[in-house]
């Protein structure tokens, strides 16, 4: 029905992890309203440095939408190290792939995780 | 079983199924080369010259300036490039507008690389051009202006007459994109003072592939293909008859049901769009009232345009959008930038195109769905958050 496939659809159609989070230990955000595309994704840690919830919010198309739930399904759970050397790539296949025009400008899931990260352990870096 | 509901008429129409019957017969039994001096050959030359009459009168020209050609892109390339290589010796100035389709936009670019001098007319909120504008960017160099009718994004209407007097007045070639009017509502190049109009069959209910280039006699142009004899050596090779014959047959069921359909199709569009404008923070692009009878544009504040379409496809309704990720462009709609709106908004526009196959519950059903699916999409949204 469209040039996304099912899986990508699927994760459109139900996204996961929707929302905004109170009291997140971190949040990243990435693109702009610009090239159409933005990605904030929120996340808990716990005291393992895994991330305990997330979530995200996105405004922008299909791809955009579907690789941000995605990445919230894939991190949730997982160690920070771990979450870390994720990249968008892994986040496109595991979708099944998505069409090449939208690898480059709608890809960027892994990104704003990693922002989310980094925005953690910055405000633990101050915080000692 | 879900309904189903095209509004992307300004993309393409299906063919009237009496247009494809009265095509038919050229495809076996008469399939001869209108070029041939055989039975064969002359029974297909009197189907094009009839079709060709038919077009041009629908139009208030003669048959002597009709062009065929493989559709409006065609038809705008050829007017242009044809028009400023024949003028170069006069002239390499080219006026058109900033809110052009690709086919004259790029055109035009195109030229400008090659040693032609382009000015792109800024636009009004409406996205209409104004004829000081226009009158201060003519120079004594200028051999064309071409202007489009009506939009094909946003529906509004330009002062095409108002053009043509001037451009008459001031002896420079005029050139009009009419392919989304031509079969919409009433055209007239004569009334228009248009020296070459543009305009294409498969948004009239006709088949892909033909469109025409009308040429005002006298008007200096060269062809940009070059070959046998056909189109009076404007346009040569053997002539797509079966489509030219599906072209004329539409345009004659348009005229003969024009006002009812303009009537109707705008009062369904005035529906769609006050419905539309009851949902929270939905503008309309483009003109309230000189617009085409069947466009309706929105920006859908907070939202992203290609997510809005797949959202109505998975209910069975097709639309389209100026957002970027639908053109496979960087940049949303260059109308909609042109028009003066912020690139998050162009990024949520919706264009919806109504036909004359719409009916009171297609819009309902339009209208019913609608605000569901902008409140998923919002409550998805960091910017809707924010605000």
């Amino acid at each position: 029905m469209s040039v996304y496939n099912e899986k990508v659809m699927e994760h459109f159609e139900n996204p996961r992890n929707v929302g905004k989070l109170e009291n997140a230990d971190g949040v990243g955000e990435v693109g702009n309203a610009t090239c159409g595309d933005i990605m904030r994704i929120y996340i808990k840690v716990d005291d393992e440095e895994r991330i305990s919830d997330i979530r995200f919010q996105t405004f922008g198309c299909g791809a955009a939408v579907a690789t941000s739930s995605i990445v919230t399904e894939i991190a949730k759970g997982m160690r920070l190290d771990d979450a870390v050397a994720l990249n968008n790539k892994d986040v496109a296949d595991s979708l099944g792939g998505l069409p090449p025009i939208k690898l480059h400008c709608s890809n960027l899931a892994a990104d704003a995780l990693h922002a989310a990260i980094e925005d953690y352990r910055s405000r633990k870096g101050e915080s000692q | 079983m879900q309904r189903s509901v095209y509004l992307d008429h300004a993309a393409t129409t299906p063919v009237h199924p009496e247009v494809l019957a009265a095509m038919l017969p050229y495809f076996t039994r008469n399939f001869g080369n209108p070029s041939s001096v055989h039975a064969f050959g002359r029974e297909s030359r009197i189907a094009v010259d009839k079709a060709r009459a038919t077009i041009a009168n629908a139009i208030n020209a003669d048959a002597r300036e009709i062009v065929f050609t493989s559709g409006g892109t065609e038809a705008d390339n050829m007017a242009i490039q044809g028009v400023a290589i024949a003028m170069a010796d006069k002239g390499k100035h080219i006026i058109t507008s900033s809110v052009e389709h690709h086919a004259v936009l790029d055109t035009c670019e195109y030229l400008a690389k090659q040693g032609w001098e382009v000015t792109f007319l800024p636009v009004d909120e409406f996205g209409r051009i104004s004829l000081a504008d226009l009158e201060a960017a003519i120079r004594p160099d200028t051999v064309l202006i071409s202007l489009i009718h009506g939009n094909n994004e946003v529906g509004t209407m330009q002062p095409v007459a108002e053009v043509g007097e001037l451009a008459r007045k001031k002896g420079i070639v005029f050139h009009v994109d009419a392919v989304q009017t031509v079969g919409t509502i009433p055209v007239d190049v004569k009334a228009l003072k248009v020296d070459l109009l543009s305009f294409s069959a498969h948004k009239f209910y006709g088949p892909k592939g033909i469109g025409a280039l009308y040429i005002r006699k006298g008007t200096r142009i060269k062809p940009l293909v070059h070959g046998g004899g056909q189109e009076r050596k404007y346009r040569p090779g053997t002539e797509n008859h079966a489509a030219i014959v599906g072209m004329a047959r539409a345009l004659e069921f348009a005229l003969e049901n024009m006002s009812d359909n303009v009537d109707r199709v705008t009062a369904l569009r005035d529906r769609l769009i006050k419905g539309l404008l009851e949902i929270p923070e939905v503008r309309l692009n483009g003109h309230p009232t000189d617009r085409l009878p069947g466009n309706v544009n929105v920006g859908i504040r907070y939202v992203e345009g290609e997510s809005l379409i797949l959202s109505l496809d998975m209910k069975g309704v097709a639309v389209s959008s100026g957002s970027a990720c639908t053109s496979g462009a960087l940049d949303p709609s260059h109308v909609l930038l042109a028009m003066g709106m912020s690139h998050e908004i162009a990024h949520g526009s919706l264009r919806l195109t109504l036909g004359i196959d719409t009916t009171d519950e297609d819009i309902d059903y339009v209208l019913s769905i609608m605000p569901a699916i902008v409140d998923r999409l919002r409550k998805m949204s960091p910017l809707y958050n924010e605000k």
